[in-house]
């Protein structure tokens, strides 16, 4: 709304409303010429960048959620505190946002609501959905103190409190169980997937990826919010956070390790078609690459080495997404799908939207802590605290 | 009621296309020179170099469609066929993605899609008829019966005339096994069925680890919770530490002003 009044000529301003009309003039055609109009999809190759991109990346990387929640409320480690509003923030949009593209991919979406009552336990996708629904209702209860405390509500505020536990409990559950049903999903097509990318541990591969890349979100976001804002996340706790993504790339490596041996792929490996290069591009440069990053020191406790290497990780999951739903059966369906321009333009649309949304929530709710450095760090604690965190906050100081 | 299902003997088919004109009948599709299976077609016959290759709905013993649909929108009858409630689907399209015959099609261009396959004439068998494709074959290259009766005929088959048949019934073993069987002259892989799929039903592959949850569920919270009940006493207990220190350094200092009384 408040864009809407006084829109800014400035480069991202424009690119945002171009992406914007892109995006409608592809949904009017989705919504009025069907799905064979609008995307490159066909008998044979029934799933794409929707399913790929937006709602299986869109899934992983809103995964920050219960992992800092997790880590806050279950493990009770309070350094994390000041990152859990912007990480439940994200996560909330995040899936708003995947039941926002899941519109576009259905054929039917006016059916979306259809697993609520239309009971299917022997179906991944019944699990993935009434995880989702019930997720995301959870993580609108945990948002919902950044509204109230906004709007000065105190008595729903000591509500969700009393139930705090239960909820964030329920939610690393619900987010666990359905993070890995993503890669279940191909558990049933082992002659279908390219050998590289199926495993009968797909649903721990999701499981660790996502565990992985939530955080790595959050440090991106951090970083370009205190740009944007000038409020940010001290360093020395995201670098923490690092840990938990090292942690879970290097278990995610070794069980990929795993499946070259147990199922003979070394021949897969070192072939050089489009998918052997894809699958190098994902273990080296997703997997590989931030690992080493993350593990040393002098890289990760600048800003500029954790940022890139919370950016490989972020790129690296999305790859491998996109690998498995796209790259690894094109072969089996042969036919080739690459993205039409309007499921292009859609896909670009709702990823200009969870920006904005960002963008706009952080402007207007208490979603990053306020500046009180003394308080919760004593300066001098840890070495690298002396770091500057941006250059404006050196100036302010 | 008894399983029952079509044998297809690759072997006698003409490739008259009566078949695939009849279903088109049924459907009420236009009949079509296209022979591939697709949202206006449910039965394709393949000209293979020579042999004319039957391509339909396998009606799966153990259907992975219907396993895998989120709404139940595949039933697996008594009666044999796999059927489909249009008015449950949703549109996820995750029975295309995973059948493993890829049979189901999917009407791209409407804007109520559904999605289309063979459902094996269930409004004419469930009143004693046959599969209208079996009806009007004139080659007897189809047969309609009980699914036990149809092994039986084929191994019948086989056994009289080895020379003419490939010594392997396509559908009794192949994804858990099927409730359409094929017989041919030749390889079935050199006929373009699918021949590397498993001996036991694919959704055991996924029902492996959705079996898992109830237990996960269980004993995650229950852990979850414990984790939380130990942190948070440690907490607890390292304030109620923190205040007793407080406590202490602040006791000498009122020792001190006693003894200042004294
Ligand atoms: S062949 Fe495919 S569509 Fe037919 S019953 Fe089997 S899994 Fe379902
Ligand atoms: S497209 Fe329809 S029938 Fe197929 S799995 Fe999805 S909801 Fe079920
Ligand atoms: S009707 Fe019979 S002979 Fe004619 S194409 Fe079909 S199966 Fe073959």
């Amino acid at each position: 709304m408040i864009q809407l009044r006084a829109p800014k000529l400035t480069f991202w301003g424009i690119a945002f409303w171009a992406v914007m009309a892109l995006g409608i003039v592809a949904t009017v055609v989705r919504f009025t010429q069907g799905l064979g109009a609008s995307t490159n999809l066909s008998d044979k190759f029934p799933w794409g960048l929707w399913i790929g991109f937006d709602i299986l990346c869109g899934v992983a990387l809103a995964a920050g959620g219960f992992v800092v929640a997790g880590s806050v409320y279950i493990f009770n480690l309070e350094r994390y505190r000041p990152i859990l509003r912007p990480a439940i923030l994200t996560a909330f949009l995040g899936y708003l946002l995947v039941a926002f593209a899941l519109m576009y991919d259905l054929g039917r979406p006016w059916n979306i609501w259809h697993p609520v009552i239309m009971w299917n336990p022997r179906s991944v996708m019944f699990e993935v959905g009434w995880c989702v629904i019930l997720y995301t209702t959870v993580l609108a209860l945990e948002f919902s103190p950044m509204v109230f405390e906004k709007l000065n509500l105190k008595r729903p505020q000591t509500i969700i409190k009393s139930i705090t536990i239960p909820l964030v409990i329920a939610g690393v559950i619900l987010s666990s169980l359905h993070q890995s049903s993503l890669g279940s999903l191909f558990l049933i097509v082992p002659e279908k997937v390219y050998p590289l990318w199926y495993s009968a541990n797909l649903p721990y591969l999701f499981f660790l990826t996502a565990v992985a890349v939530g955080p790595a979100m959050v440090t991106i976001e951090s970083f370009l919010s205190s740009r944007a804002f000038h409020r940010e996340i001290e360093l020395p706790i995201l670098v923490r956070l690092g840990r938990v993504t090292v942690a879970a790339l290097g278990i995610y490596f070794v069980l990929k390790i795993q499946d070259v041996l147990s199922y003979g792929l070394l021949s897969y490996v070192f072939t050089m078609n489009i998918e052997g290069i894809l699958y190098w591009a994902e273990m080296l440069l997703g997997v590989v690459l931030p690992i080493i990053l993350l593990l040393i020191p002098s890289i990760r406790t600048t800003k500029r080495g954790l940022f890139l290497a919370s950016l490989f990780v972020v790129l690296g999951v999305i790859l491998n997404r996109m690998n498995l739903s796209i790259t690894a059966v094109d072969r089996y369906s042969g036919v080739g799908y690459f993205p039409s321009l309007m499921e292009i333009a859609v896909t670009m649309m709702i990823v200009a939207i969870g920006f904005a949304a960002f963008r706009l929530a952080a402007k207007h709710l208490p979603v990053f802590p306020e500046e009180t450095h003394g308080e919760a760090h004593p300066p001098g604690r840890h070495p690298y605290e002396m770091i500057p965190l941006s250059s404006k906050e050196v100036t302010s100081n | 009621m008894m399983k029952h299902g079509i044998l297809i003997d690759l072997t006698l088919c003409v490739g008259c296309y009566a078949c695939e004109e009849a279903d088109a009948e049924r459907w009420g599709h236009p009949s079509s020179d296209i022979h591939e299976l697709s949202s206006t077609q449910n039965t394709a016959v393949v000209d293979v170099d020579g042999v004319y290759v039957s391509k339909q709905c396998m009606h799966c013993n153990e259907p992975t469609c219907e396993s895998v649909c989120p709404v139940g929108a595949f039933e697996k009858t008594a009666l044999g066929p796999v059927i489909y409630h249009e008015q449950r689907c949703m549109g996820c399209r995750y029975c295309m993605q995973a059948c493993p015959f890829d049979v189901p099609r999917y009407q791209w261009d409407s804007l109520n899609p559904e999605v289309t396959k063979c459902d094996l004439c269930y409004d004419r068998i469930r009143e004693g008829g046959q599969p209208a494709c079996v009806e009007v074959c004139p080659a007897e290259a189809r047969v309609f019966g009980p699914l036990d009766d149809l092994i039986a005929e084929a191994k019948r088959r086989i056994s009289e005339t080895p020379d003419q048949y490939i010594s392997h019934i396509y559908g009794v073993k192949e994804a858990g096994g099927t409730s359409v069987l094929f017989l041919a002259p030749k390889d079935f892989a050199e006929l373009g069925l699918r021949t590397q799929l498993p001996d036991h039903p694919l959704p055991t592959l996924t029902w492996a680890i959705l079996s898992k949850i109830p237990n996960y569920v269980f004993w995650g919270t229950t852990m979850l919770a414990g984790v939380w009940w130990i942190t948070n006493r440690r907490k607890e207990v390292m304030e109620y530490e923190q205040a007793l220190e407080r406590m202490e350094q602040g006791n000498p200092s009122r020792r001190v002003n006693n003894n200042d009384h004294e």
